[in-house]
């Protein structure tokens, strides 16, 4: 923990207009750790990764990358420093191919003048090879990416991410859209990247995709952070109940129970058992 | 297929050739224009004569210049509705230049050329500044061009036409580049046949060989995504304007030069005939896909029509009905096609 970390955010707060979406976030990302951001919608997460990535910048506080106080003019800026954010909606381009939106905006070409082309083979090839470096399995490199699955997609966004340098990777709610099975795939090249000394910054609204892979956890209530825990020290059940407001459905369903109509209560009978539910870490996944 | 990846391949069927073929985009046109041909072949001998082919080709080439570069701004997620009164407008700068102030060709072209070039730079910045649909920008361009045409024409000239760009200087050596015939195979081939092949080869080369093909797709495709990776989508829609403005003064000059003459309301209505062309040949109305060998085989679908229906002795009142009837059903077998195929990969 001693290791300077690639990006650090000190009391970061960031208001559009009267606005307050963020308010005295610290944090860091560390390179072969992952810092995951947790917090229900309208938290602050989107803004706070617009903020690391580039796209926003604070109006207090401090954004240091590689110790050093850094002011990103756009998105490319911060790419140009190794710091690549793969968005979960804005990925990929559906009708094309996976190896012509591997390369997208980074062709590689051969020849000269006029004649300079897009090196088709070698793209084709190396998409393939970079694929299979991080265990990622494509049918085949021909086909457009609208025919992949969400993790499938979230994958080659990353792989991408990967091989062109990335030393940070911002992933944007990576498995929220995606079912069990294909959010452990997605799981597992986080922690592939994480492997190979990348630091991960993985935002996500689900506690019990970030406890198995996060190395540091801040979680976001409302634009301030409830906290910024390392691993040890803080539980799943209690990073659970913290990120499910746990709280907050308890005092709910006290409400709902008070109510006249008994259809009501019954309903706030269910949301205090799911309060406690969610508490112990019982729920299923997503 | 590599021996790298052996736990891919028992969920890849082999893709038969059949197949491959299907997911083409251009499979609509292609199936179509050997449907057309099948059907005036067996109508008219003359049609499926060298010298018929030779005939038919001749509307299909100046139309194909304009299908193609509106195939790739399609692609690339855009509409251009100026692009017909823009043949016209660098056809009537053209014959103005030359007839009425006495000016080389060469010149004169020149000039046309930076014309119908700004105009397509003004088409292009107003749809990427204003984000406006660029249904309704070129719609305003094609107005306003519309109006200028007929009302420079008439102020400068008197008449809604001009003529007598043949007895300007220059006139004979840009007659034979643009306007001559070629034989070939016996046969007199129209010059714009060629530019019209040139054009297709180098935008196909272009689409599915260089960087600027794939943010073609990509900005069609999705335009955010396309720029969050560093794709310059704003210069891409920018240059794909000025390539439809490029290929409208070509035809238009091609046209002029062959006519020696050209009337103020030239262009009027091709606008549609383009994007239909390039319907057919494959291209979605909502960008990112299509082809530009595929538009080039909707516009011979076009010649055929054109030319087929007077060889076969019918009304040429038809000729519109006709076309109605080619887009629907090219569309439609690309529409299922495309399902089916991908059904099957899926």
């Amino acid at each position: 923990m001693t290791e300077q970390p690639l990006l650090e955010a000190r009391d970061v707060t960031k208001y559009f207009g009267n606005v307050i979406a963020l308010h005295g976030i610290s944090t860091a990302v560390r390179a072969g750790e992952v810092t995951c951001v947790l917090g229900d919608n309208g938290a602050g997460k989107s803004t706070l990764i617009k903020t690391l990535s580039g796209v926003h910048r604070p109006d207090k506080g401090e954004y240091l990358v590689d110790g050093e106080p850094a002011r990103f003019a756009s998105p490319r800026d911060a790419l140009d420093r190794g710091i690549a954010t793969v968005y979960q909606d804005l990925a990929m381009i559906p009708l094309m191919s996976v190896w012509r939106n591997f390369f997208l905006g980074s062709e590689p070409t051969r020849g000269w003048g006029p004649f300079r082309r897009f090196d088709v083979v070698a793209a084709k090839q190396t998409c393939r090879e970079s694929l299979l470096a991080m265990g990622i399995d494509i049918r085949d490199p021909d086909q457009p990416v609208g025919t992949l699955s969400g993790g499938e997609r979230q994958s080659v966004a990353i792989a991408r991410a990967v091989h062109f340098g990335a030393r940070v990777l911002i992933l944007d709610e990576p498995t929220s859209a995606l079912g069990v099975k294909q959010a452990g795939m997605v799981l597992r090249y986080i922690v592939q990247a994480r492997d190979r000394g990348l630091g991960v910054v993985f935002i996500t609204h689900n506690p019990h995709h970030a406890y198995p892979v996060g190395d540091r956890f801040l979680v976001l209530n409302r634009g301030r952070s409830l906290g910024d825990f390392g691993k040890g020290e803080i539980s799943r059940e209690e990073l659970t109940r913290m990120m499910a407001g746990g709280a907050e459905l308890e005092q709910l369903s006290h409400e709902l129970e008070r109510g006249a109509d008994s259809e009501v209560a019954a309903v706030g009978r269910d949301l205090g058992d799911t309060a406690q539910q969610l508490g112990s870490g019982s729920v299923p996944m997503d | 297929m590599t021996t790298a990846a052996p736990a891919a391949d028992e969920r890849v069927a082999p893709i038969g050739l059949l197949r491959r073929l299907l997911i083409r985009p251009e499979l609509g046109a292609v199936v179509g224009a050997i449907a057309v041909f099948g059907f005036f072949a067996s109508q008219s001998s003359v049609f499926r004569s060298i010298d018929g082919i030779a005939n038919w080709l001749d509307p299909a080439s100046t139309l194909g210049i304009m299908a193609v570069a509106i195939a790739l701004l399609m692609i690339g997620g855009e509409f251009d509705l100026s692009a017909g009164v823009l043949t016209g407008t660098s056809g009537l700068a053209l014959a103005m230049l030359t007839s009425e102030y006495g000016w080389n060709v060469w010149p004169a072209m020149l000039i046309g050329l930076a014309l119908a070039l700004t105009i397509g730079l003004f088409n292009g910045v107003m749809v990427v500044r204003t984000r406006l649909p660029s249904f309704i920008i070129t719609l305003g361009s094609f107005l306003m061009l519309q109006g200028i045409n007929l009302g420079v024409t008439k102020a400068v000239t008197g008449s809604v036409q001009i003529s007598g760009i043949a007895e300007a200087p220059g006139y004979e050596l840009a007659r034979t580049i643009f306007a001559s015939t070629v034989p070939f195979l016996g046969v007199q081939f129209r010059v714009a046949i060629f530019w019209w092949l040139a054009v297709t080869a180098v935008a196909t080369w272009m689409l599915l060989r260089t960087r600027a093909g794939n943010w073609i797709f990509a900005v069609g495709g999705n335009e955010a995504a396309a720029r969050s990776v560093g794709v310059p989508t704003a210069r891409t829609k920018i240059a794909l304007f000025m390539t439809t403005a490029f290929a409208a003064w070509l035809v238009g000059t091609i046209l002029a030069l062959r006519l020696t003459s050209v009337q103020a309301n030239t262009g009027i209505g091709q606008e549609f005939i383009y994007i239909i062309a390039a319907v057919i040949g494959g291209c979605l109305l909502t960008g990112g896909y299509g082809s530009a060998i595929g538009a080039a085989i909707g516009a011979v679908i076009f010649g055929m029509a054109d030319k087929g229906i007077v060889f076969a002795g019918w009304d040429s009142d038809w000729f519109k009905f006709f076309l109605g009837v080619m887009l629907v059903l090219a569309t439609l077998t690309n529409h299922l096609v495309r399902r089916y195929a991908e059904e099957k990969r899926a």
